[in-house]
């Protein structure tokens, strides 16, 4: 609930990859120390040890996926402004991922069609994933999408 | 609004900082008040006495005095001439000195003195290595305001922000000035709602890493964190309960976002409210008995409020079809929100008491405010030339700043507690 105008519905399937952190040591740093005989005023430092979340998870195990001359390759669905209706340019898009769980039960992605519930899971990235960032009706349009991600590609 | 534009550009000295901050406005009544120099300050550069002079004029209520040199340089030992302190019209002095000794460290020592009244308010004394010297200077100005506002200062406190550089994303963790930025997390997806927990040693926050939002619960001296709500769906929005015990989420899990409780440990969840339409980022008042969210179940964004153990909401807001991040004053007495106001997104403060409504910021797309935690300034995020910066803006919106960084694109400012 923010303040920009331009909603953005990536629906993504869920996985745990969980990322390695690794937190570093905090540096030691002495602490300030009040004089004797002053007001005691003790000033600590206080050191942010840094996390690294920016590892990758590994790619999805079902070639298919990933053969650019396979309809499973496309991935995005694209909507009119303020609907959620998916036109029929992608039904045979949605229709072939549906088929494509339908026949392997341990995929877990969202679909539209006819995959188990707990196949699925739906996200909504609010705003944080444009993938077009001009104020363009044509870019305006790119935001407006579905994107689909099988376990291992997120 | 006043435009006196006393303005002090401060650079941060960190490397990794580079936050400048620029003051536009000021309050109605500024203390006028004498820094002389430190005896013996140049020891340990940037001198203590400037860094104190830009603490108490950002603050919006003192006004440094230019001071000619004075010999011998005067320090916390020396005996005041008030008559002629008073005739460079100060309200106050401050005087203190910097000494090294033979460990190589640092004595600081001052003492502040209330001209018009004739006495003295007190000094303290520290040794320091040359790594505390904001941290050592920034007490002092507390010292100061403390003395002369009868309020505490912030000076101390932190902020956390998250800067985004190309499709990197790092929350960091700043001095309240912006200076001695470090990073807490870095990650290549979007970080954010980052919020303090009522100790000032944890932050809660919603982390994309794994492909979706999950809240997290980081504690920034060890890095350790743990996921606290990964449920099916969304995860966003946290708020901590003031007992640091538990947080407020939204979750989508039953289809919708909805308000949850859950206990920090990631145990316990329990729906707190049911609405129709979407009920999101819900806010603790600080003492704990209520909690004010953003819903549309009256058909346009609007602040609510409800009893923190479930129960009836009530609406808060009614001026204008769009008004949506609360977030209540330290004191319970008024909530700044973002308000749609002729187009643009700006900082709306409530009174609770009168129900005036005041527009504190002129900026066109104002996001996500946070208070002092004296009550005093809200850090807010805008976006200027589609770059998002940080500002602050005083409760009475007389006093605006703006932080930006040199690069890169700054969101979702957190201010911290008073860290005792």
């Amino acid at each position: 609930m923010r303040a920009v105008l331009f909603p953005l519905i990536a629906t993504s399937l869920l996985f745990l990859g969980a990322c390695a952190t690794e937190p570093e040591k905090p540096a030691a740093s002495a602490p300030v120390e009040a004089k004797p005989g002053a007001k005691p005023q003790a000033v600590e430092s206080k050191p942010v040890a840094r996390v690294d979340a920016t590892g990758r998870s590994t790619g999805s195990p079902f070639a298919a996926l990933k053969d650019p001359n396979n309809i499973l390759s496309k991935r995005q669905i694209y909507f009119d402004y303020d609907k959620f209706e998916v036109k029929d340019e992608f039904r045979s898009l949605v229709e072939a991922h549906a088929k494509f769980l339908r026949e392997n039960p341990s995929a877990k992605m969202l679909t539209l069609l006819g995959a188990r519930e707990d196949q699925i899971e739906s996200v909504s990235l609010g705003e944080e994933k444009p993938v077009c960032t001009d104020h363009s009706e044509d870019c305006y349009a790119k935001n407006r999408r579905d994107d689909m991600l099988y376990s291992g590609e997120y | 609004m006043i435009r006196l534009l006393a303005a002090l550009l401060f650079w941060a000295c960190s490397a990794q900082a580079q936050l400048a901050i620029e003051i536009t406005g000021a309050g109605a009544q500024r203390i006028p008040i004498a820094l002389a120099p430190f005896a013996g300050e140049a020891a340990l550069a940037p001198g203590i006495s400037t860094i104190v002079r830009a603490d108490l004029e950002r603050s919006g209520l003192f006004r440094g005095l230019e001071l000619p040199p004075i010999v011998p340089e005067p320090t916390e030992a020396t005996n005041i001439n008030y008559a002629e302190w008073r005739s460079r019209l100060a309200d106050a002095l401050l005087v203190g000195s910097v000494q090294p000794r033979p460990d190589g460290r640092f004595e600081v020592r001052f003492r502040l003195y209330d001209v018009v009244k004739q006495q003295a308010l007190g000094g303290v004394a520290y040794t320091l290595g040359k790594e505390q010297l904001r941290a050592t200077a920034h007490r002092i100005s507390d010292f100061v305001y403390e003395k002369l506002t009868g309020e505490k200062g912030v000076f101390s406190t932190r902020i956390a922000y998250v800067v985004k550089r190309g499709n990197r994303y790092e929350l960091q963790i700043a001095d309240y000035d912006g200076a001695g930025a470090e990073t807490a997390l870095a990650s290549f997806e979007p970080i954010i709602s980052p919020v303090w927990s009522p100790d000032g040693k944890r932050l809660a926050y919603v982390s994309f890493e794994n492909k979706k939002p999950v809240v997290y619960v980081h504690s920034l001296l060890d890095g350790k964190r743990h996921v606290v709500a990964n449920f099916k769906g969304s995860n966003s929005a946290p708020a901590w309960a003031p007992d640091g015990g538990r947080l407020a989420v939204v979750l989508s899990r039953e289809g919708g976002s909805q308000l949850f409780l859950i206990n920090a440990d990631g145990s316990g969840v329990r729906r707190l409210a049911s609405s129709s339409g979407i009920d999101t980022e819900p806010r603790f008042s600080p003492d704990g008995q209520w909690i004010y969210f953003t819903s549309d179940r009256g058909g346009t964004p609007q602040v609510y409020r409800m009893p923190a153990s479930g129960g009836e909401p009530q609406r808060v807001t009614f001026e204008g079809s769009y008004n949506v991040s609360p977030r209540i004053s330290p004191d319970g007495k008024t909530i700044a929100y973002i308000t749609r106001n002729a187009g643009k997104f700006q900082v709306a403060l409530l009174d609770l008491s009168n129900r005036q409504v005041q527009i504190l910021t002129d900026s066109d797309r104002d996001e996500s405010p946070s208070f002092a935690p004296n009550g005093r300034m809200i850090l807010l995020a805008t976006v200027i030339n589609e770059r998002g910066v940080l500002s602050a803006v005083s409760a009475d919106g007389r006093v605006k700043q703006r932080l930006s960084a040199t690069a890169g694109d700054v969101r979702e400012p957190a201010w911290g507690p008073f860290i005792e």
